[in-house]
């Protein structure tokens, strides 16, 4: 019997130490039954972009406090794009302010979270627009 | 399925961690891909890495990575982490003491959870590991899962164990238990910078000289016990690290040339043949039953004492296996 899972890479680009909020998401997110590969802050777009290939996963979600985020999340999106791995969802939470929004849905971002978003909305929204590939 | 083994042929890194995703969500069909590559199989050094949780498995991993690179050899890592019982989901956390590799291309990490499986590893790691032998890597590091005394299934797969110990977990009695202890090629005391580490390398060495001659399958090797100082000095650990990998080579040449690696390879490919017959053979029957809910009338036959589980199964293999 088919056991299917959505596999999503958890990671904080660039130059920001604050990871709580990207912890409790981890824990929620294997709670939710997924298979959460977690790796943290201080990573580059490249690390990131190489991570996603090498673990076949069906989201990628970004954390960015540091308001680097205009630059960072489309360049993981762009990277990926490059790969031939656009199939990959991903989506962005953090500080992001409302004007910044509509450019990175350009660069490919499919949904964007900030303070105040429910766990539960963020579950939803995986189960509601990812598949599990293969 | 076809395709997606060719492109493993080919060394599609996103192909290799797809089949190895198939393999593991079992898609029907799955071991069409494998039927591709299993002729390229059989040409990468296997190494195990268990011990207990918080041991520091992943940053020694991370650590030989390096010493290999520096050797110039290509290393693929399978590290697995729990499932949960409860929700089916995961933390993989592993990798996250291995990013200083992560764009090295001569490098390849995936993570895998458990998914219910007990041995220490997933069911599907038999079959990523020849996912990673395909891909031409050297050396192929399986990390398990953080270990008890009794998940010794790692050694199916691997050509060498390394058994991580830290001070601290028990007394000398420990050590003389069946089960892990009995299961390594190379013990490593981790965290050797840390009160009772001395003490642990004694015990551990009176055990292994209590055992040498006796250790099945080790044909003589003699099992060496290397101390790993801490982390927080990296020069002093990289080089500790580094004499690991030259004694896990060393293990490696030893198979070889006693020709003790084709009865380790034997051990693998006689697991593989009988899930490859049980997949095969007992898996359609039971899908079959499962299906015609014939499955539910024989279990409620069974709880009102109606007849037994043996004379059933005699009845099934009599009707299934003309």
């Amino acid at each position: 019997m088919a056991d299917r899972k959505i596999r999503i890479l958890l990671a904080k680009p660039g130059l920001d130490g604050h990871d709580r909020g990207a912890r409790v998401l981890a824990r929620c997110f294997r709670d939710a039954g997924f298979e959460v590969i977690y790796t943290g802050c201080h990573q580059t777009p490249e690390q990131i972009a190489a991570v996603a290939l090498q673990e076949d996963v069906d989201v990628v979600g970004l954390s960015c406090l540091s308001g680097a985020h205009n630059y960072l999340f489309p360049q993981v999106a762009k990277l990926l794009k490059d790969e031939g791995a656009d199939d990959i969802t991903v989506i962005g939470g953090g500080i992001i302010p409302e004007k910044d929004m509509e450019g990175l849905y350009q660069a490919g971002l499919k949904a964007i979270f900030t303070p105040g978003a429910t766990l539960d909305s963020l579950v939803e929204w995986i189960n509601n627009n990812v598949t599990p590939k293969g | 399925m076809k395709e997606l083994g060719q492109k493993v042929l080919a060394g599609d890194i996103r192909a290799a961690s797809r089949l190895i995703r198939n393999l593991e969500d079992q898609i029907p069909n799955t071991h069409i891909a494998m039927q591709e590559i299993f002729h390229k199989t059989g040409n990468s050094h296997v190494v195990g890495i268990t011990g207990a949780p918080g041991a520091g498995k992943s940053t020694l991993t991370d650590e030989l990575i390096s010493a290999y690179r520096k050797k110039e050899n290509t290393v693929g890592v399978l590290a697995v982490d729990p499932t949960s019982p409860f929700t089916g989901g995961a933390l993989l956390g592993d990798r996250i003491r291995m990013l200083r590799h992560a764009e090295d291309k001569g490098v390849f990490v995936r993570s895998m959870a458990t998914r219910g499986a007990m041995g220490g590893i997933s069911k599907a790691v038999g079959e990523g590991i020849h996912v990673m032998d395909v891909l031409g890597k050297d050396k192929i590091i399986v990390e398990t899962v953080g270990v008890g005394q009794q998940e010794v299934e790692i050694i199916n797969h691997a050509h060498t164990v390394i058994v991580v110990l830290v001070p601290g977990m028990g007394d000398e009695i420990q050590a003389l238990k069946a089960g892990l202890m009995e299961i390594a090629d190379i013990f490593v005391i981790n965290k050797a910078d840390r009160e009772g580490a001395g003490k642990l390398y004694k015990e551990t060495l009176n055990m292994v000289n209590m055992a040498k001659d006796t250790h099945s399958g080790s044909g003589g090797w003699k099992i060496p016990v290397l101390m790993v100082e801490t982390v927080l000095e990296p020069i002093k650990f990289a080089e500790s690290v580094e004499v690991l990998s030259d004694k896990i080579d060393e293990h490696y040449h030893y198979l070889i040339d006693n020709k003790l690696l084709s009865e380790r390879m034997r051990r693998k490919t006689t697991a593989e043949l009988n899930e490859a017959l049980w997949a095969t053979i007992l898996q359609p029957i039971l899908n079959d039953l499962n299906a015609a809910g014939e499955m539910n009338k024989m279990i409620d036959q069974l709880l009102a004492k109606e007849t037994n589980p043996y004379s059933l199964a005699a009845e099934v293999a009599r009707r299934y296996m003309k």
